[in-house]
């Protein structure tokens, strides 16, 4: 059994800087768990928190049954992928992928049977003699994976593994670590800000911001009801739609459910969800009238970005829309002009509505 | 680059050869005066040819020495300078890259401390500090020894900090990746970071060696007994006889072989310090 637990972890930096603020969760054996948030949600001070790098202020980390807040990181039973690979520039790949086992004093032929293993699943097996420099980026990062599952470690952590890499060769790992992980069914943490990569690879989400666990849970039941306006932002691209419900203009399309109305401060829809329509709205839904601002044509699908007439402004955390702005997702390539008056709508099975501060969701 | 052409070409490489005149006539000098026998050069006269006697001047240089103040051979001379310099050099680069070590890998109280009283010692070079230098090397009965020739040299905070700068850009996570291996601090010491340290201990050979190599003021008052002189000293030496004839071929071979193992140093150390640098890769 190697499955991961946290419980109330939390780290508080020597100046006082409060960087995880008590976060407590599970990852059952074989499982693979993404923490996703910006830069600086302390997705990777967590994880180098589980891999023994940095130490835990209080609470405790637990892998595989055995709290392991005060063992050495080499004795934790896990192997780590590291975003610039830390490949040991003047050693062979065979020995970057050796090194670890010759510290744990294991017999040179039980060394070399992993290593070519390891070299064989990961196709690198012509490059054994070679040194990291004259490998290739992507060449790199399989090495790096060579080195962790040499190990047969319970737990694999890896720290952004693709963020180096160019945008092709990334979906390609990204598909590589995934069927990898399968393979193994080695309990894996994985650290990312691209939300992208969160959702096709996790089978556990975490969603990160300021120290704190936003959200945890099946990355689809996270895309179809994110629990705060923060989750419904970062996960999705575009982002949601997020409309402050202050005019009786959006309230009064509420007219089914006055009480959920009531509660509620912020209306979300995704861009997805939106259609451009002239037809008057079901009972419920919404319909938004914009004037069309930009256009973006990505080929299989258009993004049209609206303003709703008197919001103007500029948007207060990156990553958000502006106050006022919709994006609408068609299908296609065909898009009304810059310039035109347009209705989007959108059923009420597809609006989400969050309270004023945004941090709690209200299920309609 | 840009490519000269013509007459610019032409001045550029002019000037080159001036310059190479310029150093390379003395030494040119010295080494066909070193072929010569005694009363032509004492006469002002000399050739600027080589002339025919090589051999005798270089075996008897070697073997015998002058026959002035310092009946010393020149052969114990290089010999001491070889080890004062090959002891300078080593002994710095191994005692500054463990300082620099503690200093940059380790957390303990009074670090910075530390670091700024090596930084400081940059102030007092040997000559400042020549006296109590002195005294505590003759109280510890070092005079007249390799000890007290090299140890009061060996402490170097120039290397120290060059070696600080050097580990400061090494990736973090070369440590990080290290300890997961399982490799602690002197298997990471030994395996990875004096592995990636070889070019810059390479070029600071080169710099210490000579550095060793040259120094005259504290071989001068160290030594005392004619068998522990280094061969820039038993050069001076040679000279200042007063009521003897100064035996310039017999200074001009001890001065070409004096110049011997640093250019040696310099031409074997630089191959690999290139080779080096095209291989470290960050």
């Amino acid at each position: 059994m190697s499955n991961v637990s946290l419980r109330n972890v939390r780290k508080t930096y020597p100046g006082g800087f409060e960087a995880i603020k008590g976060i407590d969760f599970e990852i059952p054996d074989g499982q693979f768990c993404v923490l996703v948030g910006p830069s600086g949600c302390g997705k990777s001070t967590l994880l180098r928190m589980v891999a023994g790098l940095e130490t835990v202020t209080s609470g405790e980390i637990d892998i595989g049954g055995r709290v392991v807040n005060e063992v050495e990181p080499a004795d934790r039973d896990i192997a780590m992928v590291f975003q610039n690979y830390a490949l040991y520039p003047h050693m062979t790949v065979y020995n970057n992928m050796a090194y670890g086992l010759r510290n744990r004093g294991m017999p040179k032929p039980e060394i070399d049977t992993r290593v070519r293993e390891a070299a064989q699943i990961l196709e690198i097996t012509t490059m054994l003699d070679r040194k990291p420099r004259q490998l290739s980026g992507g060449q790199r990062q399989r090495v790096a994976m060579g080195r962790a599952i040499v190990r047969q470690p319970k737990v694999f952590l890896f720290d952004e593994p693709l963020s180096n890499l160019d945008a092709k060769l990334r979906v390609a790992m990204r598909v590589e670590i995934r069927k990898l992980q399968r393979r193994l069914k080695t309990t894996s943490i994985y650290v990312t800000h691209d939300q992208l990569e969160a959702m096709t690879l996790a089978d556990i989400l975490v969603v990160m911001n300021g120290g704190q666990v936003e959200q945890i849970g099946n990355p689809l039941e996270i895309y179809r009801k994110p629990a705060t306006t923060f989750v419904a932002s970062f996960i999705g691209a575009p982002p949601m739609n997020l409309i402050p419900l202050d005019g009786g203009e959006i309230a009064a399309q509420f007219a089914g459910d006055s009480r959920s109305v009531a509660a509620a401060g912020v209306l979300g829809v995704r861009p997805e969800d939106l259609l451009i329509s002239t037809d008057a709205t079901a009972t419920g839904g919404i319909a938004l009238d914009l004037t069309v601002e930009a256009i973006e044509r990505v080929g299989p699908e258009t993004f049209v970005y609206g303003s709703r007439e008197g919001a103007h402004g500029v948007s207060v955390n990156p990553g958000e829309l502006p106050p006022g702005e919709v994006i609408v997702r068609i299908p296609g390539q065909i898009a009304p002009a810059i310039g035109e008056r347009i209705r989007a709508i959108a059923p009420r099975d597809k609006l989400h509505l969050f309270s004023a501060d945004g941090r709690a969701r209200i299920d309609i | 680059m840009v490519e000269a052409q013509g007459f610019r070409r032409f001045v550029a490489h002019f000037i080159l050869w001036i310059g190479i005149a310029i150093v390379a006539f003395p030494v040119y000098l010295a080494f066909v005066a070193s072929t010569q026998d005694a009363a032509s050069i004492a006469n002002g006269q000399m050739s600027l040819l080589p002339g025919s006697h090589l051999i005798e001047n270089y075996t008897k240089t070697i073997f015998v020495g002058s026959s002035g103040s310092t009946r010393e051979p020149v052969g114990v001379m290089l010999f001491n300078s070889l080890v004062m310099a090959l002891a300078i050099a080593i002994g710095k680069i191994a005692i500054s890259i463990l300082s620099a070590y503690s200093i940059v890998y380790f957390r303990f109280p009074f670090r910075m401390a530390i670091f700024w009283m090596i930084f400081i010692t940059l102030m007092l070079p040997v000559e400042v500090r020549i006296y109590p230098t002195y005294k505590i090397a003759a109280d510890f009965g070092m005079l007249d020894s390799y000890a007290g020739l090299t140890l009061p040299l060996i402490a170097s905070a120039t290397a120290t900090l060059l070696f600080r700068q050097f580990f400061m850009t090494v990736p973090d996570e070369l440590l990080e990746a290290s300890r997961l291996d399982g490799a602690g601090p002197l298997r990471f010491f030994w395996d990875t970071l004096l592995p990636l340290s070889r070019t810059n201990m390479a070029a600071l050979f080169v710099i210490l060696f000579i550095y060793g190599w040259n120094q005259y003021l504290w071989p001068l008052l160290i030594t005392t007994r004619d068998d522990m002189q280094t061969v820039v000293i038993g050069i001076r030496k040679m000279i200042t006889t007063t009521d003897a004839l100064t035996e310039w071929p017999i200074v001009m071979c001890t001065a070409v072989l004096a110049m011997l193992p640093p250019v040696a140093v310099v031409i074997l150390m630089q191959r690999l310090f290139v080779r080096g640098l095209v291989e470290t890769e960050k």
